[in-house]
């Protein structure tokens, strides 16, 4: 069974509706690349399949007993407050609280495994420093060390190198690849990138005026020329 | 100048050290989630729930309660789920209805007091829940006992749940997509937080809580950058000043409840001064 079945969706806010009849599978050790214009409901998909929102029909059907603490999350944005006092370390570990239950503290395990990713993504230098005083790039990577800390079953990454210099986020693929083909993570991703997308990814779900879900190679027949026009471009 | 060796001994009555006591432990909760609240804009909602406690203090009054406590926390607590409800169907905005509430419950409550108040000093009595009073300098052992026993709890469930209240606070979004229980901790923190301000009434009253609550959080905010050091700074910052404000009123005969709000902003502009100057030297 799948990991994911998402059947006839159709999401939107307040009832009015966004994208309609979107049907596509998630498998265990997928990489699926999400693809299409600003403001075509990449995001608000995501947030759907996360349960924080509630599509206005259609059902999405966790399967292969995925429960919802199994699952990792990098936000587009997040409405971080501008004054909030958190430190690198702080903001990583709070990715092990899904796994806590109701102990009330962090094991040693929880703070080994924060470690690691902060050591995966090159944070070491930066664990104590403050949060909001990080770059744009540099807090992105904060929140995917965290994301990696709630989980190594699937991951869900909203535009995860948006804002990030061309040597990091091609250090961010590796990462991500390696995380999809070594330790079978499944990855959903959304991403503008659409030539790294063809690259990396296994399958492409595009969305807006035309629908597309498939394996990637099929993508730039089925777009004729679309992907091409528009690739690599930063939209 | 027998003054002051007279005043004091004050320090060896009973009613001052219950003063001191209730003070700094009601300081130390209040402080606690100060930082949770500040950050989650849920500053008006303090001060919602304090006017709602005005109101059910009125209500205790008209019924003759001689024991107040019981009614002012249900009804509080109540308000408190009421309002986060709201926050999260926002039908009504989230402000407009805290709004609603606290200058409804303040209304009713002033309204009630006049209707059926048999005291002979009315303005005296609202200015006394608004403002505080001397009433911390009046307490009974049971009341004190009250009170260290909600203190307790409150720090009890804050040090259990410190790294979930975090989670929650710093990003509700990740908390509950992966799969954290953000509703229900959401409401933990309301019941805690009416608890607070049901506690605090008693100390500065109700037009001030939101003060006690909010200013040793930003002060501290102001010179640490952890969650951590600023829950642990905020926390001694609130104690601090509530020990000062309470012997400052002792020995000067001031009212309790503004000579401590009036520490806490002297210790606001301490460390936003000592802030600058650690921003300003690259620290
Ligand atoms: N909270 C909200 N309430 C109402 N409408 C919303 C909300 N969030 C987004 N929208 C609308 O839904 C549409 C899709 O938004 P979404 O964020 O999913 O786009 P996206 O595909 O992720 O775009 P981008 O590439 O810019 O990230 C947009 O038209 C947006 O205006
Ligand atoms: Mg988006």
């Amino acid at each position: 069974m799948a990991l994911l079945t998402c059947q006839d969706l159709s999401l939107g806010y307040d009832g009015k509706e966004i994208v309609g009849d979107l049907s596509f599978e998630v498998n265990a050790g997928d990489y699926l690349c999400i693809v299409g214009e600003n403001g075509s409901g990449k995001s608000t998909l995501m947030k759907t399949i996360l349960g924080l929102n509630s599509p206005i029909s259609g059902s999405i059907t966790a399967g292969d007993g995925l429960k919802q603490t199994e699952i990792g999350y990098l936000p587009q944005q997040t409405e971080v407050q501008r004054d909030f006092p958190a430190s690198v370390w702080e903001i990583v570990l709070s990715g092990c609280q899904n796994r806590q239950g109701m102990r009330p503290f962090y094991s040693r395990a929880d703070k080994t495994l924060a470690d690691e990713n902060i050591e995966k993504l090159g944070l070491s230098q930066l664990k104590k420093r403050c949060y909001r005083e990080l770059s744009g790039g540099q807090q992105q990577r904060v929140l995917l060390a965290r994301a990696l800390c709630a989980t190594s079953k699937i991951l869900l990454l909203d535009e995860p190198v948006s804002g990030l210099d061309p040597k990091v986020t091609a250090e961010m693929y590796e990462l991500i690849e390696r995380l999809n083909k070594e330790s079978g993570t499944t990855i959903i991703m959304i991403s503008h990138d659409i030539d790294a997308a063809l690259r990396y990814a296994d399958k492409i779900l595009h969305i807006g005026k035309k629908i597309f879900f498939g394996p990637a190679r099929e993508y730039t027949e089925a777009f004729d020329g679309f992907g091409a026009a528009k690739g690599g471009a930063d939209i | 100048m027998n003054s002051f060796a007279e005043k004091l001994d004050y320090l060896s009555y009973p009613f001052v050290q219950y003063a001191l006591i209730v003070g700094v432990l009601i300081a130390l909760c209040s402080s606690l989630l100060g930082v949770t609240l500040v950050l989650k804009r849920f500053s008006f909602i303090g001060d919602g729930l304090s006017h709602v406690a005005f109101g059910a203090m009125a209500i205790a009054a008209v019924l003759n309660l001689t024991d107040d406590m019981p009614l002012v926390l249900i009804i509080t607590v109540i308000s408190a789920i009421l309002l986060l409800r709201t926050g999260k169907n926002a039908k009504i905005k989230g402000d407009a209805a805290v709004a609603m509430i606290s200058v409804g419950a303040l209304a009713i409550g002033y309204l009630l007091m006049n209707l059926f108040s048999k005291s002979s000093n009315l303005s005296g009595d609202v200015c006394t829940t608004l403002f505080g009073s001397t009433s911390i300098l009046t307490l009974k052992r049971t009341e004190v006992g009250i009170c260290i026993a909600l203190s307790a709890i409150v720090v009890m469930v804050f040090i259990l749940f410190y790294n979930k209240i975090f989670a929650v606070t710093f990003d509700e979004d990740f908390a509950s997509a992966t799969g954290i229980k953000t509703g229900a901790y959401n409401l933990l923190i309301a019941v805690v937080v009416a608890v607070i301000i049901v506690l605090a009434m008693n100390l500065v009253g109700s037009l001030l809580i939101s003060a006690l609550v909010i200013f040793p959080a930003l002060s501290a905010m102001r010179i640490f950058k952890s969650f951590r050091s600023v829950t642990v700074c905020s926390a001694v910052i609130s104690v601090t000043c509530a020990l000062a404000g309470i012997l400052i009123s002792v020995f000067a005969g001031t009212p309790v409840g503004s000579t401590i709000v009036a520490a806490d902003i002297v210790a606001f502009a301490c460390s936003a001064l000592i802030g600058a100057l650690k921003r300003g030297s690259g620290i």
